[in-house]
């Protein structure tokens, strides 16, 4: 029996081009990198920080590399990768602006995904209680935790229009739950998604890059 | 004991002996002119299979030789990297062919500095020629070559055999399916010339040592030698590991008030030193040394080391460092991951947490084999040898 795929693997799974290359920056034990690898036949590349991380992306098959997204990004060579993949790690970053930046220069499309800090159970634990949110998105205690710059789905779109990269989809992901294709410029999205996850590009490329499959079908369709 | 064991007991110990090249197949050489005639010792172990996929060539650090794995048939002791190449291990014989060899400029069988001179009828001494990395891997290729291999499914070093294997990766990268570098570097720093240069200078300073020529005099600069490995010894070690294992314990009840070795630490560098001159060439130890001090892999591609790797790109990388190694730190390690990212070869690096030094990657590291287990078996698969 095949192991249960978390839902965000499954939306990357089904947006990513069979036979690309994905770097898949904070890989973990690389779970994503070897589905990715099975079922569509991926080049894939992993960026981990934690040596038993990449020793269990090793004894996997797979090409890890230990590293930190905040540094150690800018030693890939440009448009190396057809995908780079940054699934819940934006939020721990140093240089989260840095950071997305290098993931359009590595790769032709990025694939993020992030807890939405205007999700309305952070917003209510913040008003009600005067608390730092512990959600199920954001389980760690403030002192703890490992996120530094967390954001909104609004400020996200922010940055994104500030370093002029292109939404090409967006899905509100919850766990246990399949993930939503949502509109994120909808304020109601920003109440409403507990964490969302990104296709991106760069815009005014001299050839954008085609998704194979039409852009319904890229999240959830 | 059953027909099955037996032959993988046998196959265990291994084979080799010393190749001789013809003179008409000399050794070209880095620094003009060639060597001839050649001779290369060296060891294999396991067996080279019908489509001669399976061979791993193991290259050995500055003072290490051909037996790297089962019994070193003089000394009887285990050889030196026995937690690794053996049934069950990473590298293993029932899979794998591995073949190790003495570089040249060695002293375990290789022709170097103290061989004869067919000129002269007399040892080299200082007219053996200066030797490079890149010499030493010519030599290998020629021994590959004269096996029956062409392909070598791995190329596996540590320290000085890390730098062998990245030369290889640069000068042989069709031949290669993958790498592994351990607790290596792509150049030799400033940090390592230097304490080379103490070493040779020990050496030098021997009166024993005679301008090279001590063969000829019927001596040997043994204690310039001992010198040198014991300054040596200590940038294989880290401070924590030698605070550990010695402390400031003292060898007996009180201090001597005088320079006999009252700390324990001291002893053991003696005996460090005393046992390395029984096993180990004075001359072959200048050259050695000499040929990693030149090591500069990116100086040989206009200064870019990427340039070194542009196609090598389809070999399988593994690059292994570790925490406290102050000779080859992380940062010289990840410096040829960069250079392997930047032409987007598929590279595998990992910095593994040990208190041991340099020396990490002749023990016991579980993270080390398990690593290297997971990037072994890989490629195992992959080139269908699982």
């Amino acid at each position: 029996m095949r192991p249960v795929i978390r839902e965000d693997f499954k939306e990357i799974l089904r947006l990513v081009r069979p036979g690309s290359r994905v770097l898949d920056v904070g890989c973990g034990e690389g779970e994503l990198l070897e589905i990715l690898a099975r079922e569509k036949q991926v080049d894939g590349r992993g960026v981990e920080i934690s040596p038993e991380g990449v020793a269990a992306g090793l004894s996997r098959g797979l090409a890890v590399v230990q590293g930190d997204a905040d540094r150690d990004l800018d030693h890939f060579a440009t448009k190396a990768f057809d995908y780079a993949v940054l699934s819940q790690t934006l939020q721990a970053v140093r240089h989260p602006r840095h950071v997305l930046g290098e993931l359009l220069r590595i790769a032709d499309n990025a694939i993020v995904s992030f807890p939405n800090f205007g999700h309305w159970r952070v917003r209510w634990s913040l008003v009600s209680r005067g608390r730092m949110p512990e959600t199920r998105a954001l389980p760690e205690p403030w002192w703890s935790t490992p996120n530094i710059h967390l954001c909104t789905l609004a400020d996200f779109l922010s940055l994104c229009e500030d370093l002029d990269l292109r939404i090409d989809a967006c899905a509100a992901l919850a766990e246990g739950r399949p993930a939503r294709s949502i509109d994120p410029t909808k304020s109601i999205e920003n109440w409403r998604a507990e964490a969302a996850i990104f296709l991106l590009s760069r815009r005014g490329d001299a050839e954008p890059t085609e998704p194979t499959a039409p852009r319904d079908d890229l999240f959830g369709g | 004991m059953t027909a099955a064991t037996a032959t993988t007991k046998e196959a265990f110990c291994g084979d080799g002996g010393t190749w001789r090249f013809p003179t008409d197949k000399p050794l070209r050489l880095d620094s003009g002119g060639e060597l001839a005639p050649l001779e290369i010792a060296y060891r294999t172990y396991g067996t080279l299979n019908a489509d001669k996929s399976n061979a791993v060539l193991v290259c050995h650090a500055l003072t290490g030789d051909q037996h790297c794995a089962g019994e070193h048939p003089v000394s009887g002791k285990p050889g030196w990297w026995t937690r690794l190449i053996g049934p069950g291990l990473p590298l293993d014989p029932t899979r794998h062919f591995i073949i190790c060899s003495n570089v040249i400029g060695g002293c375990m069988g290789s022709t170097g500095p103290a061989s004869i001179n067919p000129a002269t009828g007399q040892a080299y001494g200082l007219s053996f020629p200066v030797i490079t990395i890149a010499d030493m891997v010519r030599a290998q290729a020629m021994l590959v070559e004269a096996l029956g291999v062409q392909t070598l499914f791995a190329v596996v070093g540590g320290s000085m055999g890390g730098m062998q294997v990245l030369q290889w990766a640069a000068d042989y990268p069709d031949k290669l399916f993958s790498a592994v570098i351990i607790a290596s570097a792509a150049r030799h720093s400033a940090q390592n010339i230097a304490f080379h240069e103490v070493g040779r200078q020990a050496v030098m300073a021997d009166p024993d040592w005679r301008g090279g020529a001590y063969a000829l005099h019927g001596v040997r600069p043994e204690k310039g030698l001992a010198v040198a490995r014991m300054a040596a010894h200590i940038t294989y070690l880290s401070e924590p590991a030698l605070q550990r294992k010695f402390g400031r314990e003292l060898q007996r009840d009180g201090l001597s008030w005088g320079f006999d070795a009252d700390f324990q630490v001291e002893s053991y560098l003696r005996h460090q030193g005393a046992s390395f001159v029984d096993r180990f060439d004075a001359n072959s130890y200048l050259y050695i040394t000499r040929a990693m001090d030149y090591f500069d892999l990116a100086q040989t591609h206009g200064g870019i080391l990427a340039e070194a790797f542009r196609k090598a790109r389809d070999v399988r990388f593994c690059v292994l460092s570790f925490t406290t190694d102050w000779l080859y730190p992380t940062a010289e390690n990840r410096h040829i991951v960069r250079a392997l990212n930047a032409v987007g070869a598929r590279a595998s690096f990992v910095e593994i947490e040990s208190d041991k030094g340099h020396d990490a990657f002749l023990l016991d590291e579980p993270v080390m084999n398990a690593a290297l287990s997971g990037f072994m078996a890989a490629a195992d698969q992959a080139r269908g040898l699982a």
